[in-house]
């Protein structure tokens, strides 16, 4: 550990001194000065762990010292050492930011803590800059690739909506990435060192919804063993992201209006009015617009939570994104299988182009995922890729027949099965004679 | 380093303890040990406004009277010392320095209002000889709370460490050239 450096300042030489050897022998590197010029001279050899400041000084008072040297280094940990104890000099130096006020002579215990308390104060603080940034780092969320013009401009509206509170609509098929455009404005907003806490209203119980939302007291339904905080509560004083808004019920609406009207709720089976600052997102797939003509979404929480839209284009409709997305993807698997894969063949590339994505990126990524899987050398071939990106899926409409449906289930079995037929069969519960009759009957080749 | 380490009884007639603080000193350092008379005036050294004596100039006098550029001394006085910024001190000495100075005054039991406890201010004043003379021989304040070297500005912080010197001290001692 580098030694501490500490800035003495006081007109006394007996004090200096005295003060230097007992900052000595606590292992500081000592600087002293004897008045105010000279303590601003020493501050450019800086910076100090802390500046040890004499409030009354010929020429320059101690309390023009510490503004000065407040300017010159903003983080400085300063306390005031005085002979002439008074509670306005006090107030006065603490409220330009001093540490703490000792009066001369002081006890050496008080003296000790003092700078113990000081250096810890200081430790925290650099700490808690170090962590932020390494929050900061940890929270980015993955890149969205946006090279193409459609998906420039929603980062273009990321960018323009992060810097506000708004509520924000995100709008787009599934599998669009919704949830990472979310994320990015979290990331991007003043919000960024507390937390996105999301939720996927399409996927819990109404019945549940609610809890999941608000908490709830101990006892306030069956099961209910403990207090529990919801999700609103812990989004306090960040992002609140919920998916799938559209699938909320019209008495969850009503709740959740509120929240957002007043930013106090109950939990569920308590009285007590918890406020949470929270900045709602939400993301939905469905046609919120036409959900409130039909009557099955308020229109009063529509316009409140649709101040500011964004759709989210279907990866079909920006085929200048898939190559550059495929390659993330080549990427972050191959640095979490550990594999040396470290890109696509032209063929495969030209494959992955060709497919419509009907399940968008969230496909596309699950193709490239088993890919990497099935993959053994440096460049992802077609032969890698599934089945259903190699036929293109999504050119037209699956076939919907059993059939149909049985060809493409066992092609991916024999695959999946290194053409081994055997392997195949037990795999698909039939013996080989049947499977192998199936591959004649459907022209299937191992 | 074989500096010879000279301690000073200063403001009286050596204690009868002086031999056990001898003893205990030389556990610690191999150097040699042994008194030395100084004809300190310890009413020069008296601050009248702080009713104490002043830490630095009682140094400073012992320091006018040592044998020789290489020795150490140390001075025992049993006063209470300050130095200007603190309210009292047990010790002080010079960094890397020559002479160091320990008072006995708020070592002894009675300072505090309890009986007499001659064997708790021997063991105590060596604590504090062993410490001063530490610094004199370039260590700071250790971190390790049961270490010699460990800061200690009430008494019950005293009693709390040991007159050893830690493995880390001890080892940085021996990196300075001192076996």
């Amino acid at each position: 550990m580098n030694a501490r450096r500490i800035l003495i300042v006081d007109d006394e030489l007996s004090v200096r001194g005295s003060l230097e050897e007992w900052f000595r022998e606590d292992g500081f590197l000592v600087e002293t000065a004897e008045d105010g010029p000279a303590a601003l001279r020493a501050m450019d050899r800086g910076p100090y762990d802390i500046v040890l400041l004499d409030l009354k000084m010929p020429g320059m008072d101690g309390i023009d010292v510490q503004k000065r040297v407040r300017e010159i280094d903003p983080a400085a940990t300063i306390i005031i050492l005085t002979a002439y104890a008074s509670v306005e000099t006090a107030v006065q130096a603490l409220k330009l930011g001093a540490f703490d006020y000792v009066t001369k002579p002081v006890d050496p215990d008080d003296l000790s803590n003092l700078v113990r308390n000081a250096l810890r104060t200081r430790e925290l603080a650099e700490e808690n800059v170090r962590l932020k940034e390494k929050v900061t780092e940890l929270t980015q969320p993955e890149p969205v690739v946006a090279v193409s013009a459609k998906m420039q401009h929603v980062m273009e509206m990321v960018r323009t909506v992060a810097e506000t509170d708004s509520s924000v609509v995100i709008r787009g098929e599934s599998g669009t990435g919704k949830e990472l455009i979310a994320r990015s404005i979290h990331a991007q907003s003043r919000r960024r060192y507390l937390p996105l806490v999301a939720v996927n209203a399409g996927s819990i119980p109404e019945t549940l919804l609610e809890s999941e939302l608000f908490g709830h007291e101990k006892g306030a339904y069956t099961g209910a063993q403990y207090r529990r905080k919801g999700k609103i509560e812990l989004a306090h004083g960040g992002t609140l992201f919920l998916d799938e808004i559209g699938d909320i019920s019209l008495k969850t609406q009503i709740d959740l209006l509120r929240v957002l009207e007043t930013h106090r709720f109950c939990r569920v089976g308590g009285n007590q009015e918890i406020t949470s600052d929270f900045r709602l997102v939400c993301a939905t797939h469905t046609n919120l617009e036409k959900q409130v003509e039909d009557g099955r979404f308020r229109e009063d929480l529509f316009y409140r939570i649709n101040v500011f839209s964004i759709e989210v284009p279907p990866l079909r409709e920006r085929p200048e994104d898939i190559l550059p997305l495929a390659r993330c993807f080549v990427e972050k698997y191959a640095r979490a299988m550990g594999k040396p894969i470290g890109k696509l063949s032209p063929e495969a590339e030209a494959v992955l182009l060709a497919c419509r994505w009907p399940g968008n990126v969230r496909e596309l990524e699950n193709a490239v995922e088993r890919a990497m899987v099935i993959g053994k050398g440096p460049v992802l071939d077609v032969h890698d890729l599934p089945v259903t990106a190699r036929n293109g899926a999504g050119d037209e409409p699956p076939e919907r027949s059993l059939s149909a449906m049985e060809k493409t289930h066992i092609a991916r079995v024999l695959e999946d099965s290194g053409g081994n037929v055997t392997k195949a069969a037990k795999v698909l519960g039939i013996d080989r004679a049947t499977l192998y009759n199936k591959l004649r009957r459907y022209g299937l080749k191992r | 380093m074989s500096a010879a380490i000279h301690v000073a009884f200063v403001g009286g007639q050596a204690p009868r303890w002086s031999d056990a603080l001898l003893a205990g000193v030389a556990d610690v350092f191999p150097n040699p040990v042994r008194t030395l008379a100084v004809p300190v005036e310890l009413a020069a050294c008296f601050v009248p406004s702080r009713r104490q004596h002043h830490a630095a100039l009682v140094l400073a006098a012992l320091l006018r009277h040592l044998p020789d550029p290489t020795a150490k001394v140390l001075g025992i006085v049993p006063v209470d010392l300050f130095i200007p910024v603190l309210t009292f001190v047990f010790g002080e000495a010079q960094l890397d320095g020559p002479g160091a100075v320990v008072s006995t005054h708020r070592l002894r039991t009675e300072f505090y209002g309890l009986p007499s406890d001659e064997g708790l201010l021997v063991e105590r004043a060596i604590k504090e000889c062993v410490h001063e003379l530490g610094h004199t021989f370039g260590l700071v304040h250790c971190r390790v709370y049961d270490c010699v070297m460990h800061s200690s500005t009430a008494v019950d912080e005293v009693d709390l460490k040991r007159s050893e010197l830690c493995g880390q001290c001890a080892s940085a001692l021996e990196a300075r050239g001192w076996k």
